[in-house]
């Protein structure tokens, strides 16, 4: 396709020379500011405390000490970090779908008295970021209203606020307005209870959506900082991001380091593995508000 | 048989069952108004099973988001321990966060931490997308990298500038001795703190930016910059009457949110600085913080809180008008 730059102009012997010219210098200086400090990360390391404060800096580890993981691993006790976020993320991303995909579903295709307003309700949290919000919610968790539940130190204090996402009912929503009338009809004429169609129909179709939604609500979670600090404050509780922040001024440097390498690999996993549905799903909302 | 085909047309349900009705004589219903009842009662349940879909996601968003908005004005407008009903104390608890010298200082340093990343984080993602979608190679491999950072818990991505920011051995100072530039103090310093918080901010938020400008960028039809060739205008010309252009709303979508999220900032000085050296890092969502956590106000921090809302509504009320107008184009 046409771009800024003519194609024409591209075939000429100087616009080529630009064109490489450019080309090179991204490629490095992307190289430089995005790679590099994940080489230096992975490399620093492997690097011992001494070799880690010379002057000037070794580019490449003098000896490959890799037993280092196996200490970050074993004092940060990041085993137990890591398997906690995991159930945070896991449980967040069963009761986001959970929660949202059938509140779509029934603001979508149900359209109950109400709905309009609910459904106003819902995106009208979006013009309030969470950070400021971030007191009362806090004692909310600590005191559930009505119910008095202290949920602080629970898995429930992540689970449920994360499920209340009004972006994604918009995202869910949006996609279930676009299946066709007829295809639930037909259904509901043999008879299908709307559980049923929600289940053999609407969410067969819906896959792409789920995708998108799925994947953001894992990595939210996963990434978050400010909520897991304040509502997870026990040690043996703690995500990988708030136990390796709580714990990092009494590591050694490297060993630190490489607790750092360790936190960062399942999220660069998942980014290699789904990086479609990643990038599809920063357009998703942004683009067609 | 009547059942099908009001099921089938649930709106026009009443009508054509009535009519029907008059038609024939009731079946086995001995109601007057057999039809309508029974649209009411198809209504009902409808209503019914929509809500029983909806209830999961109404008491969540109730107790987490709701609430909270309520909870948030009442705290901040009352002296509380928590064990006893909270005290009406009008608007004591502002005035006590605006006599702090810390006030100042966080909505300056919040201020200046939003313009600097503006500076730095929206021109640039801006340049790089327009780049990017000129280059044939490598495309693939410049989107993942350039986007690697933002997948990095933001945790993760502080502590390790936390590192390349040490005074001695750090990546940076480093680096400007290799290319015999005096060494910086980085967080150390007054003068060079907030901007290292920036640095830090933007190099894990770039890639956003970058990806949603080049999905922009990639809806302009060619066509525009023929035509803007043909009549003589040059690079620079073409980037100002087309591509800014077309991309205007995005671009103005993009500083709203972006102003809206750089002004919640609370990683960076929590982990990086404490709000140090001399109040130079402290924010308003870190004041806030420190008011609840650590002086046990959670007055002072709900009316911090709520007014940093407020600010933060102005800009979201923005982004709301501007975005339904780029959903009518």
């Amino acid at each position: 396709m046409r771009t800024l730059v003519s194609p024409l102009a591209l075939r000429t012997r100087h616009g080529r020379i630009i064109y490489w010219t450019i080309l090179t210098l991204t490629v490095v200086g992307f190289t430089g500011a995005f790679v590099f400090p994940f080489y230096w990360m992975v490399s620093g390391a492997l690097k011992s405390p001494d070799e880690l404060a010379q002057i000037p800096p070794s580019f490449f580890p003098k000896s490959a000490d890799f037993s280092v993981y196996k200490e970050a691993w074993d004092q940060l006790q990041l085993g137990v970090f890591l398997k906690n976020t995991a159930l945070y993320a896991g449980g967040a991303w069963l009761f986001t779908l959970a929660v949202d995909v059938s509140a779509a579903y029934a603001l979508s295709k149900l359209r109950p008295v109400l709905g309009k307003l609910v459904l106003g309700a819902m995106l009208a949290t979006l013009m309030i970021p969470p950070m400021v919000l971030l007191l009362p919610t806090y004692l909310v968790a600590k005191d559930l209203p009505i119910l008095h539940l202290d949920l602080l130190n629970t898995p429930w204090a992540i689970w449920l606020p994360a499920a209340a996402n009004g972006f994604f009912v918009f995202l869910l929503k949006r996609f279930f307005d676009s299946i066709p009338r007829e295809l639930l009809e037909a259904a509901e004429i043999d008879g299908a209870s709307p559980g049923r169609i929600l289940w053999s129909i609407v969410l067969p179709v819906s896959r792409p959506i789920i995708g998108v939604v799925s994947i953001l609500s894992v990595v939210t979670v996963w990434k978050d900082f400010v909520w897991p600090l304040l509502v997870l404050p026990e040690t043996d509780k703690m995500s990988i991001s708030v136990g390796i922040a709580s714990l990092s001024a009494q590591m050694p440097q490297n060993v630190l380091i490489a607790s750092l390498v360790i936190a960062s690999l399942p999220t660069i996993l998942v980014f290699f593995v789904f990086q479609r549905s990643i990038m599809a799903g920063l357009t998703a909302g942004s683009l067609k508000g | 048989m009547v059942s099908t085909t009001s099921t089938r047309r649930p709106r026009s349900a009443g009508t054509a069952g009535g009519a029907m009705g008059s038609r024939r004589p009731p079946g086995g219903d001995e109601l007057p108004l057999p039809s309508t009842t029974g649209a009411l009662r198809r209504a009902v349940r409808r209503n019914l099973t929509a809500y029983g879909f909806l209830c999961a996601a109404l008491i969540c968003f109730a107790f987490f988001s709701w609430y909270p908005m309520v909870r948030e004005i009442v705290l901040s407008f009352q002296q509380n321990n928590f064990v006893d009903p909270g005290e009406w104390v009008g608007f004591d608890n502002f005035r006590t966060v605006i006599a702090d010298p810390a006030f100042r200082a966080a909505w300056l340093n919040t201020a200046a931490f939003s313009g600097l990343a503006l500076v730095i984080g929206y021109a640039v993602p801006f340049v790089l997308a327009v780049v990017l979608n000129e280059l044939k190679h490598a495309k693939a491999y410049l989107r993942f990298v350039v986007y690697l950072p933002v997948m990095l818990p933001p945790a993760v991505a502080v502590l390790l500038f936390k590192w390349f920011y040490d005074p001695g051995a750090g990546l940076f100072n480093q680096a400007l001795d290799a290319v015999h530039l005096p060494p910086l103090s980085w967080l150390d310093s007054t003068s060079t703190a907030l901007v290292s918080l920036v640095i830090v901010s933007t190099w894990m938020n770039l890639g956003t930016g970058t990806l949603i400008y080049l999905a922009a960028l990639q809806s302009i039809p060619g066509e525009l910059y023929e035509s803007a060739e043909l009549d003589g205008a040059g690079l620079f010309k073409r980037v100002r009457h087309v591509t800014i252009p077309q991309t205007k709303l995005i671009l103005l979508v993009m500083l709203l949110l972006q102003v809206v999220a750089t002004m919640q900032v609370f990683i960076e000085p929590y982990l990086l600085t404490g709000g140090g050296p001399e109040n130079a890092t402290v924010t308003v969502a870190y004041l806030m913080y420190q008011y609840a956590f650590n002086f046990g106000d959670f007055g002072g921090g709900s009316a911090l809180g709520l007014m940093l809302m407020i600010v933060l509504l102005v800009f979201s009320t923005i982004y709301l008008r501007v975005s339904r107008e780029e959903a009518e184009r």
